[in-house]
């Protein structure tokens, strides 16, 4: 397909004017890291902001960086570390999960997904963030919203409708982000054993205290067996993670007390410094489905609920899963054929408890038969709609994504 | 400051409104009388007052949803309220409009501990749910200053954040759903005990758009831990540059302080004078920095902080040594405004943000602005984010002191703009800073926000004069104009 590479915010403009007079669509892609997450889309052409990449100030004691969208989180990762610094939502890297493996995540698809890692349930998502952005809408207009600075409340927040809406409001070019401080130490403390009900219980409970826990995840006996960190791999049950950041003195104290405090829940392990971080990047990139089955939910439900949900679907389907954000975030991948009713058990199941699902992953026959995204009530959807044409009226932008379904 | 002109025709509707919201509410929950209107007549920006042509103070959603109908069927605009604590006229009156007050949505509806939320509806203080959950150790993160009477409704519409937002982030970084009624009259739920949707993030677009796109009425809030404990350091700086290295240096460090608070020397000694809280009244600037977390987090980095002070020029440290004691250092910034109160007649609150490292510039030049201006300022300053409130001090009965006061403050916010920052922080735009929203944002970009609101209330009848400096129907702002060629099938549908 014939791919255009603007090399400013004046050059996108252009193209997304052309596209409106000459009456063709658009597929907006980044590094193509997460291509096919939503649903296929068909366009005419592909703009790629690839060419759109670089830092533009990044002050680390304002705690803020802008970049052009198109620039690669690796960089900006690496630029951070240099000063102590990283961005506290996590983003993951979902190239290998969606089979784009050599795709490089940029921190404009990384907004425009709102995409974030297991830090999400304490440190916020993507979107919280996210302070201001410039962005070329569907009208062809060069449009800034937010700021430079943690504290703004000036007019309606833009930034919060551009995060998530997967390019299809606006070609983001340029964005600027909070930093946080790294953490200084992590300990990862595992608890072996538990079933699903236990495990979530247990997490509800110890997310109540002050420990300071950022990280939350339990794996079942079949996942916890996919993990390359060894330690992990050879424990050959389920496992509970909880995760302690931050000065060290802090962190062996709170991990130390953390532990008194799950004494006679189970055997207890401890993952230090490169156990830690591989772990989590794992459970953020969703390493154990990378090559397994091809029909992956990620379903979204008030934490507490995390187990009740998997033991309700288990009588009716049979697949493997893993918990993260505390039980919020449950994976669930099917391994055998496609009957056809999967998308609408797992919406019906979610929403008793109150969650939502998204299809991540599936084969184009699949993702034929489900929304990828869940459905919206009809007042919702035709809000939803309305949104859409406030910024592309021509519905010029990945068309095809249509995150105002209804259901 | 000028309000759009009244509708004559809407105000001569004002018996048809009043026979019609008779068909919705109890007496009790309407209120016409002219005597009765008048305690609505402002909210916290007292400089601007109108009478409401009617208020409407209903109890359940249905009811918010049958008058926001009616109001759209007859052509009525409305004004949402919560407590009426804003700071920029948010809640200012018109009079063609209904004035809806959410003082009666005043019930917590669930409490989630294993979910660690709070289902509440909107005209709960902001206080109360974090006195609602405190038995279980629990409490609701974002603490604006007016906590003890703003309502979570009212925090929602103007993103409100607090004195702790540098580590716990604001409003809309501490709410999980909302159930909303749109200016047609329908219910939307947003959100839930869940961390994400699918879908555009309405709510958050909805928070902080100060009650222009829909009424709150019932909000599920994050409820988090009560930190273990909190230390807080009483810095004291010969130079307001030297302070603001300090605060640089401790972000530097890699340490976030759960608040970080400066004061320059006029807010000391008002302060000092006011309650006695042991300010060092001859510094140039003080700093309260306070820690939170697990009380060995707390002891090193108080310890850290102290050094870090030392080695900035702190001219007097002193760290609470008990939660009596963090509490006196606090009362006297708590108690800043009524203080400076005290030592003027009246005193107009700005609320730019400015990258910290303009600090000294922006100081600077408003020293020039006072001897240009005539009228004193005291600073009160969230020096953690950057958030800054000028109090400019003037006299409401000396003619010409009010307008003077109202044109220091808009330069000082074109000077934040000027450096990088923004014109609120904080308090919202409302009336106040309307006019001032050019100088941030671009023709193109201002149409764009109001695209969203034709989206959510196409007729524009929800706090209509607030936060937009012009007003554009929505069928102009739908139109393209594409320079150097034309729309193909401008009427074809495309999905």
């Amino acid at each position: 397909m014939y791919k255009l590479q603007p090399k400013s915010t004046e050059e996108v403009r252009k193209a997304v004017i052309n596209a409106l007079t000459d009456n063709f669509t658009l597929e907006i892609v980044g590094g193509g890291s997460k291509r096919g997450y939503g649903g296929p889309i068909e366009s005419d052409k592909c703009l790629s902001t690839s060419s759109l990449s670089g830092i533009l100030e990044y002050l680390p004691n304002e705690l803020v960086l802008t970049a052009r969208a198109g620039t690669e989180l690796n960089l900006i990762n690496e630029v951070l570390k240099e000063n102590g610094q990283e961005l506290s939502f996590e983003p993951p890297d979902w190239g290998p999960l969606l089979d784009n493996i050599a795709a490089n995540p940029t921190i404009g698809g990384t907004i425009a997904a709102n995409l974030s890692g297991p830090r999400r349930f304490t440190s916020g998502a993507a979107r919280d963030h996210l302070l201001g952005l410039e962005m070329v809408t569907g009208r062809g207009e060069i449009i800034r919203t937010g700021g430079k600075v943690v504290k703004n409340v000036t007019g309606y927040d833009l930034c919060k409708l551009l995060a998530g809406s997967f390019g299809t409001l606006g070609v983001i070019t340029e964005i600027s982000i909070k930093v946080q401080p790294a953490a200084e130490k992590v300990r990862t403390i595992l608890i072996k054993n538990l079933t699903d009900l236990d495990g979530i219980k247990l997490m509800s409970e110890v997310l109540g205290f002050s420990y300071g826990i950022n990280g939350a995840a339990f794996l079942p006996k079949s996942v916890v067996g996919k993990s390359t960190v060894d330690y992990l791999r050879n424990i050959g049950a389920s496992a509970l993670a909880l995760r302690i950041e931050g000065f060290a003195d802090s962190v062996l104290v709170r991990s130390q007390e953390l532990r008194e405090r799950l004494r006679g829940f189970g055997d207890i392990e401890e993952l230090h410094y490169k156990n830690s971080r591989v772990f989590w990047k794992e459970i953020a990139d969703v390493s154990f489905f990378h090559s397994t089955g091809n029909f992956l939910w990620k379903v979204l439900l008030p934490p507490a609920s995390g187990a009740a949900f998997v033991h309700k679907l288990r009588s009716q389907l049979s697949f493997n899963h893993f918990f993260d954000w505390g039980g919020g975030l449950v994976w669930v991948q099917m391994s055998e054929d496609y009957k056809g009713i999967e998308a609408s058990l797992i919406r019906s199941v979610a929403k008793e408890f109150g969650g939502q699902g998204i299809l991540v992953r599936g084969s184009a026959s699949q993702q034929s038969l489900a929304s990828n995204f869940e459905p919206l009530d009809p007042d919702l959807a035709l809000l939803s709609k309305k949104i859409k044409e406030a910024f592309d009226p021509q519905y010029i932008l990945n068309p095809g994504r249509n995150l105002s379904g209804t259901s | 400051m000028k309000m759009p002109d009244p509708d004559e025709a809407a105000i001569a509707r004002r018996e048809d409104l009043i026979a019609a919201l008779r068909g919705i509410l109890p007496d009790s929950d309407l209120i016409t009388e002219r005597a009765a209107l008048r305690p609505y007549e402002c909210d916290g920006l007292t400089a601007y007052r109108q009478m409401p042509m009617v208020v409407a103070l209903p109890e359940t959603t249905d009811q918010v949803a049958k008058i926001l109908g009616v109001c759209s069927g007859l052509g009525i605009k409305i004004v949402p309220r919560g407590a009426g604590t804003s700071l920029s006229g948010g809640a200012l009156p018109l009079a063609d409009g209904l004035t809806l007050g959410l003082g009666k949505f005043n019930k917590i509806l669930d409490i989630d501990y294993d979910n660690r939320c709070a289902v509440v509806q909107s005209g709960v203080t902001n206080l109360a749910i974090s006195e609602a959950v405190a038995e279980k150790g629990f409490y609701y993160a974002p603490d604006p200053s007016s906590q003890i009477a703003c309502t979570i409704g009212g925090n929602v519409a103007e993103n409100s954040g607090g004195v702790h937002c540098l580590k716990y982030g604001l409003t809309t970084n501490n709410i999980l759903g909302l159930e909303c009624v749109t200016a047609e009259g329908k219910i939307i739920r947003l959100g839930g005990k869940r961390f994400e949707s699918s879908g555009y993030d309405l709510m958050g677009v909805l928070t902080g758009s100060e009650g222009l796109l829909g009424v709150i009425t019932e909000v599920t809030v994050k409820i988090l831990p009560k930190p273990e404990v909190a230390a807080a350091l009483l810095l004291g700086f010969p130079t307001a540059e030297a302070a603001g290295d300090c605060v640089a240096s401790i972000i530097g460090a890699g340490i976030i302080p759960a608040g970080m608070e400066m004061m320059d020397r006029l807010a000391i000694s008002a302060a000092e004078d006011f309650i006695s809280a042991g300010y060092p009244t001859n510094a140039e600037a003080l700093l309260i920095v306070e820690i939170d977390g697990p009380s060995v987090e707390v002891d090193f980095l108080a310890n850290r902080v102290e050094k870090i002070a030392k080695d900035a020029g702190a001219e007097s440290i002193r760290v609470s040594q008990s939660e009596e004691e963090r509490l006196v250092f606090w009362a006297g910034r708590k108690a800043a405004f009524p203080a400076v109160g005290r030592i003027s007649p009246d005193y107009y609150c700005m609320d730019g943000t400015i990258p910290r490292h303009a600090l000294s510039r922006v100081l600077n030049s408003m020293i020039e602005m006072t001897h240009r201006y005539g009228l004193r300022v005291a600073n009160v300053f969230h020096a953690g984010d950057g958030n800054l409130h000028p109090l400019i001090l003037y006299d409401a009965n000396v003619p010409g002191d009010l307008a003077k006061a109202e044109e220091f403050g808009a330069e000082i916010l074109k000077l934040c703009v000027e450096v990088g920052g923004v014109l609120t922080g904080e308090h919202g735009v409302g009336v106040e800073k309307r006019d001032l929203m050019s100088f941030m944002f671009g023709e193109d970009d201002l149409k764009q926000q109001q695209r969203v609101k034709c989206a959510f209330d196409p007729d524009q009848i929800l706090n209509p004069g607030k936060v937009f400096p012009t007003l554009h129907r929505c069928s102009e702002l739908g139109r393209m104009h594409i320079s150097g060629g034309k729309l193909a099938f401008p009427d074809l549908p495309r999905f």
